[in-house]
């Protein structure tokens, strides 16, 4: 990767408590553009915090967030920044169970969200285009027709990383994608992530370790809210602080 | 629901209304096929009610709002057509007053209240039937929403809201008539009100307002916004990490909801004679969620049946047994949440696709 000086994401000091438990202290983390980044740590590091911050979920006590040239996303609701290009995927797949495969990934297309738009709207080609070439890459083109709540597991996991991809963000923050998928699920999501690497940055939140290994990444881990090493994965796994913190004292 | 049945529900709502309203008209009252002037009313108060059932699905079955407080929406409709109403008397009530209306000489006013002027203009009240619920709607949905107060939170406060007219239109000095209402209405755009041509009149645009409101429902939640709307009731947080702004839609959906209902209860009160506080109280607009939960939430047709059967249901029970009705309601909406609980018009489908199953699966 070509070091860049500008950053896609800065947390410049994070810290986040609630009623006195301090879910992610001073918490710092630099993304490069492009970039795609492990992140993991046990049960409460503050992993899945640290994303609520980032998409405006949660609102630091201290601490910036720097998106891009000068954008603190503390000062920003959830829509405001998933405008700016920053998509979520959540632990739990949240698909629009009702809405056909199809229309899942109209809605989440990026074009005007406001509702005098939404309610004249007609599709059009171009739109019908991207949604043909997301089907594709998410091997969900049989399904197109289908409701969403009809689909199994791994592939509303699937529909929910085209919805990302169809939000055509600048970075994509994906939570624990393989819970709960079987290993050829497993294999074809890394793939997947790094195809979407290719034009984006990504940062995961995993549990699976083979799941890490197999997308060959830098990692960053987590623990008691602050980051506790980083590196590659073979670098972070022999670090001494990492392994008692896995294995305890 | 399937374009084809919305042609049925167009054809059968408009059907009926043309055949009571002609059959009326143009058979001898001796005739046993003639329907009553009574009948006819009747069934114009049903579609009214109708109308009241689908503003609340569009906003319930599609959003998730469930408001326990249209029939705020709807009485206001009602009210702003009753001024109209009164005001079409002129020198012809009790006192002789032109200019103010009975209640307002009994209650001493001078002169008649800034907000009655304009009323004696059919269009303006019309007008105004829908604007003033639209507005209060925009007001109260514009600061819930985005608060985000949601669920039955949400439910409470707009019982709260329909409970403060009630408590507000039952004084006197608001200048509504108090605890009487409005009525002992004479014209209407100048025709006699009483009349069986106004009566039949008022049915046939009620059930085309009936259709064209059914309509413009179906528009909104077959649109992208519609899709979103949806997308909202279910998972709303999911929606704003996709960059929309749920309180909008929401708040859209709310203040057309509420103009349509503000436009049954505009047609409700002149075919009912009588407009008054108790529309207000807090169980009929509880009533009206039954209606939707009766017929089917989230299907736009078929709270338009359960308005239709469960008033049926109320004037035929009322007349034997009318103390026990609040409990018959209540048992219904028991027994519908328990062995119905996507409605008759749910239960009509299952059969159909159930049918087409039996018919896929033999050889």
């Amino acid at each position: 990767m070509t070091e860049d000086t500008a950053s896609l994401l800065y947390l410049d000091g994070i810290c986040v408590s609630f009623d006195g438990f301090k879910a992610l202290n001073n918490l710092s983390l630099l993304l490069a553009p492009g970039e795609m980044r492990a992140v993991i740590g046990p049960n409460g590091a503050g992993k899945t915090t640290m994303m609520d911050v980032i998409t405006g979920k949660t609102r630091p006590d201290e601490g910036r967030a720097i998106f891009g040239e000068a954008t603190d996303l503390t000062k920003l609701d959830e829509p405001s920044i998933a405008a700016l290009g920053i998509g979520r995927k959540f632990q739990k797949p949240t698909v629009f169970e009702p809405h056909t495969v199809r229309d899942n990934l109209l809605l989440a297309l990026a074009s005007d969200r406001r509702a005098r738009f939404t309610m004249f709207a007609r599709e059009t080609s171009e739109e019908a285009d991207r949604i043909a070439e997301i089907l594709t890459t998410i091997r969900l083109v049989e399904q197109s027709a289908r409701r969403a709540g009809d689909l199994s597991h791994g592939q509303k996991q699937w529909l929910e990383i085209g919805m990302l991809i169809a939000q055509d963000p600048a970075l994509l923050l994906v939570d624990e994608p393989v819970a709960g998928m079987t290993d050829a699920e497993t294999e074809q999501t890394a793939e997947l992530l790094r195809e979407i690497n290719r034009t984006r940055a990504v940062v995961v939140v995993e549990h699976d370790m083979d799941f890490v290994r197999a997308l060959g990444v830098k990692v960053t881990v987590l623990h008691e809210g602050s980051v506790l090493s980083e590196g590659s994965l073979d670098h972070v796994s022999n670090d001494p602080r990492v392994i008692e913190v896995y294995l305890g004292r | 629901m399937t374009r084809g049945a919305t042609r049925v529900a167009y054809a059968l709502i408009i059907g009926i209304a043309v055949l009571i309203a002609g059959l009326n008209l143009a058979l001898p009252e001796t005739s046993a096929l003639h329907p009553s002037t009574f009948v006819m009313s009747l069934t114009g108060k049903y579609l009214s009610y109708a109308i009241l059932a689908l503003s609340v699905d569009l906003v319930w079955g599609f959003a998730g709002i469930l408001s326990l407080g249209h029939a705020a929406f709807f009485a206001l409709g009602g009210y702003a057509m009753g001024m109209y109403l009164m005001r079409q008397i002129g020198g012809r009530g009790v006192y002789g007053n032109a200019v103010l209306p009975d209640f307002m000489v009994f209650l001493n006013y001078k002169s008649l209240p800034w907000y009655w002027h304009g009323f004696d203009m059919g269009g303006f009240a019309i007008l105004m039937a829908i604007l003033v619920p639209g507005l209060i709607a925009l007001i109260f949905g514009w600061l819930t929403f985005r608060s985000r107060v949601s669920g039955v939170y949400l439910s409470i406060i707009t019982q709260a809201l329909t409970y403060a007219l009630l408590l507000a239109f039952f004084r006197n000095d608001m200048g509504f008539g108090g605890n009487n209402g409005l009525t002992d209405f004479k014209d209407m755009f100048g025709l006699k009100l009483q009349s069986d041509a106004v009566r039949a009149g008022l049915l046939v645009a009620t059930a085309i307002i009936l259709c064209l409101q059914l309509a413009l429902a179906q528009f909104v939640v077959r649109s992208r916004f519609g899709k979103v709307l949806i997308a909202v009731r279910d998972t709303e947080s999911r929606t704003r990490f996709l960059g929309y702004r749920p309180e909008s839609y929401k708040l859209v959906v709310w203040v057309l909801s509420a103009m349509m209902a503000g436009i049954g209860g505009a047609l409700y009160v002149p075919q009912v004679g009588i407009i008054n506080p108790g529309e207000f109280a807090p169980g009929n607009s509880i009533e009206a969620v039954i209606w939707v939960a009766v017929g089917g939430r989230g299907t736009l047709i078929g709270p338009i049946i359960g308005a239709v059967i469960v008033n049926l249901g109320k004037t035929w029970f009322t007349a034997i047994l009318p103390e026990y009705w609040l409990y018959a309601l209540g048992a219904l909406f028991v027994l519908v949440t328990i062995f119905l609980p996507n409605g008759i018009l749910g239960l009509l489908r299952a059969r159909r696709s159930g049918k087409a199953e039996a018919r896929a699966v033999a050889p």
